[in-house]
């Protein structure tokens, strides 16, 4: 099944042609050094330029600004191209940009994006998204990061926690009340924070999955921030985030998909190859049920996907009900994760169990899937509201 | 310097192979294609030259609707126009026929340098660009590891057996058979296949080439095609050490002649 031709209806022979090229850029730069940066929890810094050269970091981008334009499709291929490598960590690290960059190119000044943007699109500087903090994550809009208007400057005091490239970004869209009088999310502005600003300290932290990511802890002390480096109006960023993580959902819908697809096929080369009691795992029915239930799920997710992805591309749908689904499938494409992951280190034994193989680093990645960028139960309650149940 | 490469589409090395029901040639349903190892070399090592040196690059491929593929990576990764020669009557081209209609289309456009990779993966005939350049009457040399502009002609490297290499000097035009691994091939970037969307891919036929059906009738036909037989034989050599090696050496020789 995994071999079905990909769908003309959304693919054209130019995202084949890129298909290949990720594939190839993976096969080569990132699949034989992928266990070593993942012990060694970082990856060179040079990947990201790398990346860019090949044109996965600026998908979707004004030519401008040093992107190209492109549709979600070619989004999707990159996450499966690049969990082939299978590591969601590296992937989350390397894309940060698409969680930081996209409010800027939104909401961002002309001198802002033009500022900012061609040096991430790039690869030569690294963006993060910083709206997490330690009092809570679900809860967007109770955030207490503050950004005090004075003069030309912010001061910004506060923290923020498991940040992706946390340490390594040089830029950081951070989410910060500007209005402290309003608790809610009319306070809520974007604020861009450069890595080098006095006050500004960052620490790693450890994790059970995603290794090769940098996640970390933000501190920002009377950190002065030009008035400049505002994403967007003063107390309008609550909207501009809600929106990023509709995209955001639909880029974890896509990975979670292409992690599950690994472990689909490692668990199948394995039941293939593996005899006991003188016979190959895969023919056992037992065995092939569980292929057939990985399958069927991991199809149906495919099929969501693409479907969602050429509705927002081309807008068909009403908006709230295209959140909806968004929420729906975020939750759906890691459940399958989760199953897959399950099924496959099952088949695979105590292999399955063993440091290097994709499914043991892959079943350590689910859970991050399905809490970062809108745990599970705030999906539901998120598909809910939309759907006007 | 104006270069055409040529590149030719070739199932991909990872292929499961079978034979057609004629047992006449591998069964070409199922199969997924890809670029002929060598000519990539040959295409990237024409883009290095012509971003030294400027000018244009041409990437020619003959054979049915799918070889556009072929061309598009080419355009994709530099290329600046292709050229599709397609036609029914180049269906069961061998060779020569092959190298005849290249050299045509060849002709037709003009150029500096042909370039062709130094073999296909598939019929490994290793004859296309040398008959091509015979055709056309031009200086042509095989297994070129470099090339390198000097004094209005072209200075290539060879590589001769044992690992002994040749440098010749010739002028231009020239045809040169590329080997494979010389160079480090480029990707097609995203922009690059954007990019490639609106480049002119034209389409040549037998007629517009002005090639006849006595000069496309194969000189070579291929009979039949078959895998190997595998065998597999254990035989005891008895006896002491220096007779059983001795034995052993004399087996080897004559009835598993690996040397
Ligand atoms: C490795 C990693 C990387 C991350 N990267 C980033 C990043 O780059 N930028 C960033 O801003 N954040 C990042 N996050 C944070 C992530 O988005 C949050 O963890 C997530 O939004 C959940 O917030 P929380 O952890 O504070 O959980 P909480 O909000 O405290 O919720 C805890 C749990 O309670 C449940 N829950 C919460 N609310 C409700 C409710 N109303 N009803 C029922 N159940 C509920 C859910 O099960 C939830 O998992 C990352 C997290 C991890 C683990």
């Amino acid at each position: 099944m995994l071999n079905l031709q990909p769908n003309p209806i959304y693919y054209s022979s130019e995202h084949e042609q890129f298909r290949k090229t990720v594939r190839e850029f993976v096969a080569r730069e990132i699949t034989p050094f992928i266990n070593e940066w993942d012990e060694a929890e970082t990856f060179p810094r040079a990947l990201y330029r790398q990346s860019a050269e090949i044109g996965i970091i600026g998908i979707g981008y004004p030519e401008e600004y040093g992107g190209t334009p492109a549709d979600g499709f070619y989004s999707i291929i990159v996450a499966d191209e690049l969990s082939r490598a299978g590591s969601g960590g590296l992937i989350a690290s390397l894309l940060s940009h698409s969680i930081a960059a996209p409010p800027i190119l939104a909401a961002g000044s002309a001198e802002l994006k033009a500022r900012v943007l061609p040096a991430i699109l790039s690869g030569e500087k690294i963006a993060a998204l910083a709206i997490t903090e330690p009092s809570g994550g679900s809860d967007v809009a109770s955030l207490k990061t503050t950004a005090i208007r004075d003069g030309q400057c912010y001061i910004v005091n506060g923290e923020k926690t498991f940040i992706t490239s946390g340490l390594r970004a040089d830029y950081f869209t951070v989410a910060v009340r500007t209005n402290p009088a309003d608790k809610g999310a009319g306070g809520v502005s974007l604020l861009l924070v450069e890595r080098d600003t006095p006050g500004f300290t960052r620490t790693p932290l450890k994790k059970m999955g995603w290794w090769c990511s940098d996640t970390a802890h933000l501190h920002f002390d009377n950190c002065r921030v030009s008035i400049a480096n505002l994403i967007g109006e003063e107390n309008q960023g609550f909207q501009t985030i809600m929106l990023n993580f509709n995209s955001e959902r639909l880029g974890l819908a896509a990975q979670a998909y292409g992690l599950a697809k690994v472990c689909f096929e490692d668990a199948l080369a394995w039941a293939r190859e593996r005899k006991t009691f003188g016979a190959p795992l895969v023919e056992r029915q037992v065995i092939r049920h569980k292929l057939v239930d990985m399958a069927m799920k991991l199809e149906a997710t495919r099929a969501t996907l693409e479907d969602l992805t050429s509705r927002v591309e081309n807008n068909i749908g009403a908006p709230n009900l295209l959140v909806a689904q968004t929420s729906m499938l975020k939750n759906f494409a890691t459940q399958t994760m989760q199953f897959c992951a399950d099924q496959a280190l099952q088949i695979l034994g105590g292999m399955g169990y063993i440091r290097e193989s994709r499914v043991e680093r892959i079943y350590r990645e689910v859970k991050v899937l399905m809490i970062g960028g809108g745990a599970e139960e705030i999906m539901k309650d998120l598909a809910a509201k939309q759907m006007k149940l | 310097m104006k270069i055409i490469v040529c590149l030719k589409q070739v199932p991909k090395n990872d292929s499961i192979l079978r034979i057609n029901d004629a047992g006449s040639w591998i069964q070409d349903r199922d199969l997924t294609y890809e670029i002929n190892e060598s000519d990539a070399y040959a295409l990237e090592a024409a883009l290095q030259l012509k971003e030294k040196h400027g000018g244009e690059v041409i990437a020619l491929s003959l054979g049915p609707a799918r070889v556009q593929s072929v061309i598009k990576e080419a355009l994709a990764r530099g290329a600046d126009r292709g050229l599709h020669l397609e036609d029914t009557a180049f269906d069961q081209l061998d060779a020569f026929g092959a190298a005849a209609t290249i050299a045509a289309a060849a002709e037709g456009d003009g150029f500096d340098l042909l370039l062709t990779g130094l073999q296909s993966d598939d019929h490994g005939y290793a004859q296309t660009g040398v008959i091509a350049a015979e055709l056309l009457g031009l200086p042509h040399a095989t297994i070129v590891m470099d090339l390198q502009t000097e004094d209005g002609g072209i200075k290539v490297k060879r590589e001769l057996e044992a690992g002994f290499f040749q440098w010749v000097t010739m002028p231009v035009p020239a045809v040169f058979t590329i080997q494979s691994g010389i160079n480090t091939l480029r990707y097609a970037t995203l922009k690059g296949i954007m990019a490639a969307k609106k480049k002119e891919i034209k389409k040549l036929d037998a007629a517009a080439l002005g090639l006849d059906a006595a000069t496309l009738a194969p000189k070579q036909q291929i009979k039949r095609v078959y895998f190997p037989q595998k065998s597999k034989q254990t035989q005891m050599i008895e006896g002491t050490a220096a007779a059983a090696a001795a034995t052993l050496v004399e087996k080897l020789k004559n009835e598993a002649r690996v040397f």
